[in-house]
């Protein structure tokens, strides 16, 4: 099985998707996550086995499979979430720019800052807009307000959202619709200027319109940052992403299946799983 | 209206059995809840027939004559201000700091966090009366504080800790798992999480929990009997000795004959305190949530 994506990617003709900007943003395809014989088990209970996947730099990497089969365990697992679910061990070696990701000594406030995670369900704090963008950046050490407000401004514009909210910026964040609330989570992720960012499913709990301007933000988002994204739609998956994941639960135990550029996926998978997966047939 | 009335049901009797013991079990609801709010009104209206006539503005700012009989309760009003504001002074930062321990930084199976919880648990069941005698051998005696406002309020603090801890670490609980996961996510310390969003959050349920343990104070006699004392002067400091509303209604109405009339109006005054309060945190907690968004 592969499960490393090949260092050089196949030049082939791509129709769902204009070429250009993607090659420019990860060319040399170099992980910037590694992930090596991971294994996740709750309480007892595993729930992934043995996952090596690197994650290249600059890239959107989908990861997809039917439910249950571990792509958010493992997601968690990559900046260490998993630690906030008491039962939870993870085991194996995970790298962030060959720093090690797992093991006491690591410093969670500054690897999560470097890995955000947006959730599957928008979660704003239950305080103002400008405080959900605020007070993260004087946790991290941002103190003065100016700059605090000229960040907010930047990363509430880049995620489309200055317009629709710079006259409400004292009010509730929870007043904000769905795909609104999703935004500024992922304006509040990019605030902290982080290096990757996970998204699991950012897309599942809205409304298609609302889903698409997420979609079109993350494709604004590649090369700045590595992108992770769980998805249960194959064909945003064709859409944004250069790398793709599929992975499989076989009695309950979550494993990598294939892993390769999403090219490599679609077109030509290595396994029948793939293959009937990506053809709608499985899944 | 009409043609609401004209497609309803014609009676009970044309009602499938189901409904109507819906109806029977309504019915008993309502019964219960009206008989509830007929016994407040009744002790309210009570209160008012017997003490309205004694109450006034002078009521309040005189100091008492006559053992209490005639005059007023100033004294008696500081002296609750004073023990109340010992015991919240104490009862408060102790009680938020073990809250949030026992709810954010301690795992709720650990044989610790079991231990505090039995603790508590036992302590809320303990007799006012017993909180009195300890106060007394502990803040009086042991501490030589005296019989002394301070004393009262300590022993007070014992007594309403408790309670507050345990709803005060409700509320933080109440609080969803997905504030905490987000700014763990944002890469936030969790005492960070703590004191701008989960307090926040939990405010409205710190202030019910807050209302509960003053109303406590407030309407306890027995605790304070042994450690404040039943002086009437105005206390000059927090080693004075003085007396609460709920002592001097208790004095007035068992130990002094004749009191009986300022006795209720003292009872109007707590009874006003206490809504007074209530009704404050109210107001103060829709703020919040106004502010949160919730
Ligand atoms: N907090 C948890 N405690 C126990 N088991 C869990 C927990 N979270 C997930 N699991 C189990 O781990 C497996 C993978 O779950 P998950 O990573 O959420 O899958 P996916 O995101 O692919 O749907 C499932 O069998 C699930 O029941
Ligand atoms: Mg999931």
């Amino acid at each position: 099985m592969e499960t490393e994506p090949p260092l050089e990617r196949a030049e082939a003709f791509r129709p769902w998707h204009t070429p250009s900007p993607r090659e420019d943003c990860c060319p040399a395809r170099r992980p910037i996550l590694r992930a090596l014989d991971v294994t996740v088990s709750y309480g007892g209970t595993t729930a992934l086995r043995n996952v090596s996947l690197g994650i290249n730099r600059g890239c959107i990497t989908a990861i997809v499979g039917p439910s249950g089969c571990g792509k958010s365990t493992f997601l968690m697992s990559l900046n260490r979430m998993t630690d906030l679910v008491g039962s939870a061990s993870v085991i194996g070696d995970i790298r962030l720019d060959e720093q090690p990701v797992l093991g006491d000594a690591v410093d969670l406030l500054a690897l999560r800052r470097r890995v955000g995670l947006i959730a599957q369900r928008p979660n704003p704090f239950p305080l103002s807009i400008r405080r959900n963008m605020t007070f993260p950046l004087r946790e991290h050490g941002v103190r003065d307000r100016a700059r605090q407000t000229e960040i907010m401004e930047e990363c509430l514009h880049r995620v489309g959202l200055w317009t629709e909210v710079r006259d409400r910026l004292d009010r509730p964040a929870l007043g904000l619709s769905g795909g609104q609330q999703q935004r500024l989570c992922l304006a509040r992720a990019l605030a902290l200027e982080p290096e990757v960012l996970l998204l699991d499913e950012p897309c599942s709990a809205l409304d298609p319109m609302a889903s698409a301007i997420i979609e079109g933000l993350i494709e604004e988002l590649r090369g700045r940052y590595t992108i992770v994204i769980v998805t249960h739609n194959l064909a945003q998956a064709r859409r944004i992403a250069d790398d793709m994941a599929l992975f499989w639960a076989t009695d309950g135990v979550g494993t990598l299946v294939e892993a390769g550029t999403a090219e490599q996926l679609f077109t030509r998978p290595c396994e029948a799983l793939t293959r009937a997966y990506v053809s709608g047939m499985r899944g | 209206m009409t043609t609401r009335e004209a497609t309803a049901p014609r009676g009970a009797s044309a009602a499938p059995p189901r409904r109507r013991g819906d109806r029977l079990a309504a019915i008993l609801v309502w019964a219960v809840a009206t008989l509830v709010a007929g016994v407040l009104l009744w002790i309210v209206l009570d209160l008012l027939r017997h003490g309205l006539v004694h109450l006034g503005h002078a009521f309040l700012l005189e100091a008492p004559r006559d053992a209490g009989r005639a005059g007023g309760i100033a004294p008696v009003l500081a002296t609750t201000g004073l023990i109340l504001a010992v015991t919240l002074a104490v009862a408060v930062p102790l009680g938020l700091a073990s809250a949030i321990l026992l709810s954010e930084f301690i795992r709720r199976g650990s044989a610790f966090a079991q231990f505090v919880r039995r603790s508590l648990e036992v302590l809320a069941g303990v007799p006012s009366i017993v909180f009195g005698l300890f106060g007394n051998a502990l803040f009086v005696h042991y501490f030589g504080m005296g019989y002394s406002v301070a004393a009262g309020g300590l022993t007070l603090a014992c007594m309403v800790l408790p309670l507050f801890v345990r709803a005060s670490e409700e509320a933080l609980r109440a609080v969803p798992d997905d504030y905490r996961r987000a700014a763990a996510g944002l890469g936030l310390t969790r005492f960070a999480a703590v004191r701008s969003v989960l307090l926040p959050v939990a405010l409205p349920g710190i202030l019910v929990a807050l209302v509960l343990s003053v109303g406590r104070a407030l309407a306890e006699a027995a605790a304070l009997l042994f450690t404040s004392g039943y002086v009437m002067r105005m206390p000059e400091s927090l080693a004075d000795s003085g007396r609460t509303l709920a002592i001097h209604v208790y004095e007035l109405a068992m130990n002094v004959p004749g009191g009986e009339g300022n006795a209720y109006a003292t009872a109007i005054v707590l009874l006003g305190l206490l809504l007074l309060i209530n009704l404050g945190t109210a107001l103060i907690g829709r703020h919040v949530l106004v502010r949160t968004g919730e």
